[in-house]
């Protein structure tokens, strides 16, 4: 199938949002369709159609298993990345508690790692959160001390979604087996993008989610091997080694494991095209553009990841303008957060709070264009022109 | 459903009366980039009516379309009737905002007020100051939220979670986060 069977934007559009959800794969959409139709069996069931369901959930777990280097039983089907993240931390900790009710987490995860470590705080765990550098990065130095006071859990995500910085997992992980702690890891953003193995890595846990790769949502997993204690969130039937109960989505699941085997295939070949892309925006940008910084780590970095802080105005305002122009971003300002509330991330990475509400991020894919960036330029510069000349701020320079 | 309504992407995408008004006989700012909204209005009155309106917005869509907005409610109108446009009466001339920007982005009837005000006070020849929501005195507020903040040396948003100090330069609000006064762009000192 040609990548562009694949593609599934229209001609004027240039989606960069791919960390948010990834344009759900042909193939994927193709093996889940009949599953839909036909496949209605539930796989507890002992008869043909119950069978015939479990043996599409057993080639999705070896597939799943498959892109992080794990073993299939180590698969815990999940519905979404924060469910998985829910599990990890919910889950684990408690199993944990005699041990040490120390939690370690960075100042930089994600709300489905920061909101259940904050609910554990309330139930008498106590939580750390570490520190990042400038450029998001934990320092392994200050993980060892903390380390050293106990801990029950550790979880540090791969790499950050909002600002791309690929975190030195394999050090993290490396200080926590030395003191016997178990260390989860969010891969959200980082399995099917850039290569990830449990083995290499070293963590105990890895949440990861097909929407990242192509995967349909409402199917993701927690990799969490055999043996490690943990509490089940939804309490039930056996499914998932009685971890998850509840009858599986099959077709997603499905979906997800088509899209985890052609990630894996495609994974080099994908993570150059993008690459080539973001280092022509990442010094392209701030180089058309006067006042916009790059956000994060300019080496350690997702491969399909470019953000920036434009100053003066904010993200929400860039937003909409580039989507009457056909480009998708995101951006972590306050006012295009639900909440209203500025990123924590950036607050973390010393972003000052005015210049963190012109973030906007770009997220490419392998349908991502060199061109794409060109028009990217072209658009932003009379974009942020014209919003600066609205700004009450700008003139103050 | 898209984010905002038709009118309010007319008014984001093409602003009526963004500017300054090099003599105005008023200004009002309210809001501050650190809570991600900050407007400021300028007037110029003639026969005690609105002869011009401007402003700029630091803001999402619906500050600057709410800034849009109120600028061309305001213009021609007398002062008293000016002083009688409200924040939902705006929103509700946008037909409509989102449930979570009616608070937060919804402030240009205030920044109109405060420019009003303005004049108003030099009118009567009290010294010439630029009136502000977010000025010193009365009970303080987070200009995020609107929250009461707690008293003291460094007042706190419970809300947001934000700590305030008050600009040496200015006197406003700056979150101590901040290098940087985002209203006069002040060097705040780090502790």
């Amino acid at each position: 199938m040609s990548a562009n069977e694949n593609n599934p934007l229209k001609n004027n559009e240039i989606y960069m949002d791919h960390i948010a959800a990834a344009p759900v794969r042909r193939e994927a959409v193709d093996a889940m369709i009949p599953l839909l139709r036909d496949g209605f069996g539930n796989p507890q069931s002992v008869h043909g159609r119950g069978q015939a369901a479990a043996e599409v959930l057993g080639r999705a777990r070896e597939q799943v298993a498959a892109l992080v280097g794990a073993d299939p039983w180590d698969v815990i089907f999940t519905a979404t990345g924060s469910e998985a993240n829910n599990l990890a931390l919910k889950g684990v900790a408690p199993a944990r508690k005699k041990k040490s009710n120390r939690i370690i987490i960075s100042a930089i995860e994600h709300a489905s790692v920061l909101n259940p470590a904050k609910t554990l705080g309330k139930d008498g765990y106590e939580i750390v959160l570490l520190p990042v550098d400038g450029f998001g990065i934990v320092p392994v130095e200050r993980l060892k001390e903390e380390l050293g006071k106990g801990a029950g859990l550790v979880s540090i995500m791969h790499a950050n979604t909002e600002i791309g910085t690929i975190e030195p997992i394999e050090e993290l992980a490396a200080a926590c087996r030395e003191r016997d702690v178990p260390i989860h890891s969010d891969g959200w953003g980082t399995a099917g993008v850039i290569p990830v193995n449990m083995a290499r890595l070293g963590v105990s846990a890895l949440s990861i989610a097909g929407q990242n790769f192509g995967g349909p949502p409402g199917a993701a997993a927690l990799i969490l091997p055999k043996g490690t204690p943990t509490r089940s969130l939804i309490e039930g039937g056996v499914q998932e080694r009685g971890l998850r109960a509840g009858q599986e989505n099959i077709p997603a699941i499905a979906g997800m494991g088509v899209a985890a085997e052609l990630a894996a295939k495609e994974l080099e070949a994908n993570a150059a095209r993008t690459k080539a892309v973001r280092d022509a925006l990442l010094s392209r940008l701030p180089a058309a553009i006067d006042d916009v910084y790059v956000t994060g780590d300019p080496e350690r970095r997702l491969p399909n990841h470019a953000s920036f802080c434009v100053k003066y105005i904010e993200g929400e305002g860039m937003l909409l303008f580039l989507n009457q122009k056909g480009i998708m971003a995101a951006s972590g300002s306050a006012c295009t957060s639900k909440s209203l509330k500025g990123s924590h991330v950036l607050q973390a990475i010393g972003v000052e709070t005015a210049l963190a509400q012109g973030s906007i991020v770009f997220t490419m894919g392998p349908e991502s264009r060199l061109e794409d960036v060109d028009t990217i330029i072209s658009v932003m510069k009379p974009v942020i022109a014209r919003l600066r000349e609205m700004s009450p701020i700008y003139k103050r320079k | 459903m898209a984010l905002y309504s038709d009118k309010v992407m007319d008014h984001f995408m093409n602003p009526r009366n963004v500017g300054e008004i090099p003599d105005a006989d008023g200004i009002g700012e309210v809001g501050n980039p650190v809570c991600g909204d900050m407007m400021t209005f300028y007037i110029k009155v003639k026969n005690d009516r609105l002869a011009d309106v401007k402003f700029k917005t630091f803001g999402c869509g619906a500050a600057i379309a709410v800034s849009s907005m109120v600028s061309e409610m305001a213009k021609g109108k007398t002062l008293d009737e000016a002083m009688g446009i409200t924040n939902d009466s705006v929103a509700e001339e946008l037909g409509g905002l989102p449930k979570n920007k009616m608070h937060c982005s919804n402030l240009g009837a205030d920044a109109l007020h405060a420019a009003i005000e303005n004049y108003r006070s030099k009118a009567k020849g009290a010294p010439a100051k630029e009136a502000s929501a977010a000025g010193e005195g009365e009970s303080k507020t987070c200009p995020f939220c609107d929250a009461e903040l707690g008293s003291g040396a460094a007042p706190i948003c419970q809300s947001c979670q934000i700590e305030f100090e008050d600009c040496p330069e200015c006197g406003k609000l700056a979150s101590n986060n901040d290098a940087h006064c985002p209203h006069c762009g002040a060097e705040l000192k780090k502790k």
